[in-house]
């Protein structure tokens, strides 16, 4: 007797994805980790998983478009003599000059400004440019140092002290040769054309003892007048800011592992850190137990993409967030229009993350003058203000629905979750039942 | 000449009225007494004044320095003259460590021996130590110059870029991507002038060997993933 065997249909691992198969084969054809920009692209719990409830009958919303809901926000009023007040919550992140185009600075600047808010320097130092067309500067005091100078410190609004970034918590950076042009290298004391290493570790302190000291230093140089943050990655939350308080600071930076990178191994982007969502209550939580919530402002960042984000981070209690990513793909990053490049580059709009390349054709992750000279900062800059309004609308928008004449009074109370894991980290019920679950310890 | 006791003067006093001179102020000598250690002293000066501490310093004594002369009469915590930009600091007795960390310009002289991590990420300033120093200095070192009259602890140098070191006595161990090289015309002449001005007589530029960076580790090749 014959057996008919019949065909299956052939059947992929989801342990051995294509991505994980391509991974293995470029790993062994080139001997070198995967470096790429962006944050973490796996699928990790998230604001998406929560939900606000409204008003209803034991709360009454607010009038759409007739009643005020105020967004601003005062940063650093615990002890700078110069706190800066934002008209949004809604800051740009630390993007250095050197992983992004003079450009692309220039229109983060002129596009905060539109819309009352702060952008930040980042790992290479202050161009004019930017000063130039920043309202309100943040200036990043980074391990690196490049750049670093007491004039632009004096130029600055506030100075932020980076410990860490959601992307790569423990991690230093990186900038490739291909990136150093004239300018990025004389910024940076550094010959052209060789990769550019930013060291982990500040090179003259080490752990909350020194950074009291140095936050010190900071303040006496610039006559105690600017606010200073001090910038963790996504690790201990809870410990890590109530050492940051500890050690003097105005405002603390939580960046989630979502976050962010110009330039960083894939392996450290995917597997190091905590998710944005399971970062924020331990951090509120350290400030409060040291009574310190709203003295000391908590901003959030990490994959915030719009207005409902901005009320979830802020509903949980922090008093800002920051943006990064979706500032550069306001200017023009990873747009459609440009697809046939980004073929030529073996990928496809909305994936590249070659940043470290410098090949952007959109002409913001570059330091290449003809691909950079395509990105008008006039016109960027006026794309960036319009996403931030829609943002603050937004933000707004739901504020008004829970009830609440300014977004700062959003609460926990205003959100359930749809997940088991969301609501654990998030710290509000699962919806439909009163449960938290994950409760009992920090 | 004005005297600043910080036992009766707060720091912030007297780093606001060093603030306050400028370029041809009238008030151009400082001493400042009772320093006890205390940290940020000195900090962020921007003028051409001198100051003498007379005592012991805490961390970041003179940091970032502009244009300044400022010296230690006793010995400085961690990170004295860090990211100092111009002007001069000496530090009669020993420094802690990270001295003249990210200095991008002027002169640190230190009389006494540095500790571990003298001159890291150097970007541009001269440090001359008369005595020893300590593990892991001028690592990541970009540019400037280190000159030491006694001995190096271990891993000088490590993944250095283009800053120069010159030790007299012995080196326990050079980093990665740290070798020896040549001294040649150029060097005696560049370390015999930086002697004068750090005020070192009877010391002659041909006792010491100079290091510097092999330039191995400048672009990234997997070949060479041991020495990271
Ligand atoms: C191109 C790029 C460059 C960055 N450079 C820096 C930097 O120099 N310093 C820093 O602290 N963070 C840097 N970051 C991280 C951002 O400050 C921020 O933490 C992160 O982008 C926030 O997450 P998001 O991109 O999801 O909004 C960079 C991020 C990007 C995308």
């Amino acid at each position: 007797m014959t057996y008919h065997n019949p065909p299956t249909t052939p059947r992929f691992s989801s342990t051995f994805d294509a991505y994980t198969l391509s991974e293995i084969r470029r790993a062994a054809a080139t001997g070198i980790y995967d470096i790429r920009g962006g944050g973490a692209k796996r699928k990790i719990p998230h604001f998406d998983d929560l939900l606000f409830l409204g008003a209803s009958m034991s709360r009454y919303p607010l009038e759409g478009y007739r009643e005020k809901c105020g967004t601003n926000v005062v940063l650093g009023s615990r002890f700078a003599k110069k706190p800066v007040e934002l008209k949004i919550p809604i800051t740009i992140a630390g993007m250095s000059f050197g992983s992004l185009s003079a450009q692309a600075k220039e229109a983060l600047g002129r596009g905060a400004s539109i819309a009352g808010t702060s952008t930040t320097t980042g790992d290479g130092g202050m161009t004019p440019e930017e000063r130039g067309q920043s309202k309100t500067l943040v200036y990043q005091y980074l391990p690196s140092r490049y750049g670093m100078n007491p004039d632009d410190l004096r130029k600055a609004d506030c100075i932020e002290v980076v410990v860490g970034q959601g992307a790569k918590p423990g991690g230093g950076g990186m900038l490739l040769g291909q990136k150093i042009s004239d300018r990025v290298a004389e910024m940076r004391n550094l010959p052209k054309g060789i990769d550019q290493r930013s060291a982990c570790r500040h090179p003259d302190w080490t752990g909350p003892d020194d950074l009291e000291i140095k936050i010190m230093e900071l303040r006496e140089i610039t006559d105690w007048e600017k606010p200073i943050y001090v910038k963790i990655g996504g690790a201990r939350p809870y410990y890590d800011v109530a050492l940051a308080v500890k050690a003097g600071a105005d405002v603390v930076v939580v960046d989630g592992m979502q976050g962010g990178t110009a330039a960083t191994q894939e392996v450290f982007i995917e597997h190091v850190g905590q998710p944005t969502l399971a970062c924020i209550r331990p951090a509120v939580q350290a400030l409060q137990d040291l009574g310190m919530h709203r003295k000391v402002q908590l901003v959030v960042s990490g994959g915030i993409r719009n207005g409902a984000d901005v009320a979830k981070a802020l509903a949980l209690g922090a008093d800002a967030v920051a943006i990064g990513t979706a500032a550069l793909v306001a200017l023009g990053d990873n747009d459609p229009a440009l697809e046939p490049e980004y073929k030529k580059l073996n990928t496809t709009a909305g994936a590249y993350d070659d940043w470290h390349e410098g090949q952007d054709p959109a002409g913001i992750t570059t330091q290449t003058p003809e691909l950079a000279a395509r990105l008008d900062p006039v016109r960027a800059g006026r794309r960036l203000a319009n996403y931030l309004k829609v943002m603050t609308l937004e933000a707004q928008t739901i504020a008004r629905a829970a009830g609440h004449n300014h977004v700062h009074n959003l609460e926990p109370e205003d959100l359930c979750a749809l997940t088991i894991e969301a609501a654990a980290m998030a710290r509000v019920p699962l919806a439909g039942t009163s449960w938290i679950p994950g409760q009992g310890g920090v | 000449m004005r005297t600043v006791d910080l036992a009766r003067t707060s720091l912030r006093e007297l780093n606001a009225e060093l603030h306050r001179q400028t370029e041809g102020a009238n008030e151009t000598g400082f001493v400042v007494l009772n320093p006890r250690g205390g940290h940020a002293i000195a900090v962020g000066i921007d003028a051409p004044v001198d100051v003498q501490i007379k005592g012991s310093v805490g961390y970041y004594c003179a940091g970032m320095n502009k244009k300044a002369s400022v010296t230690v009469h006793g010995s400085a915590g961690p990170g004295v003259a860090e990211n100092m930009m111009s002007g001069r600091v000496v530090v009669m007795g020993d420094a802690s460590q990270y001295a003249g960390a990210t200095g991008r310009g002027g002169l640190l002289v230190i009389e006494g021996n540095a500790s571990s991590r003298c001159g890291i990420s150097m970007k541009g300033i001269d440090i001359v130590v008369r005595g020893n120093i300590g593990h892991m200095s001028a690592f990541m070192a970009q540019s400037g110059n280190l000159v030491v009259l006694g001995d190096a602890g271990d891993a000088l140098g490590d993944s250095i870029y283009e800053a120069r070191l010159f030790v007299r006595g012995k080196v326990k161990r050079l980093g990665a991507d740290c070798i020896e090289k040549e001294m040649r015309a150029e060097h005696h002449e560049a370390l015999a002038k930086l002697l004068e001005a750090a005020g070192i007589r009877g010391v002659a530029s041909t006792e010491f060997r100079r290091y510097g960076s092999a330039r191995k580790l400048y672009n990234f090749n997997i070949d060479n993933a041991d020495a990271y």
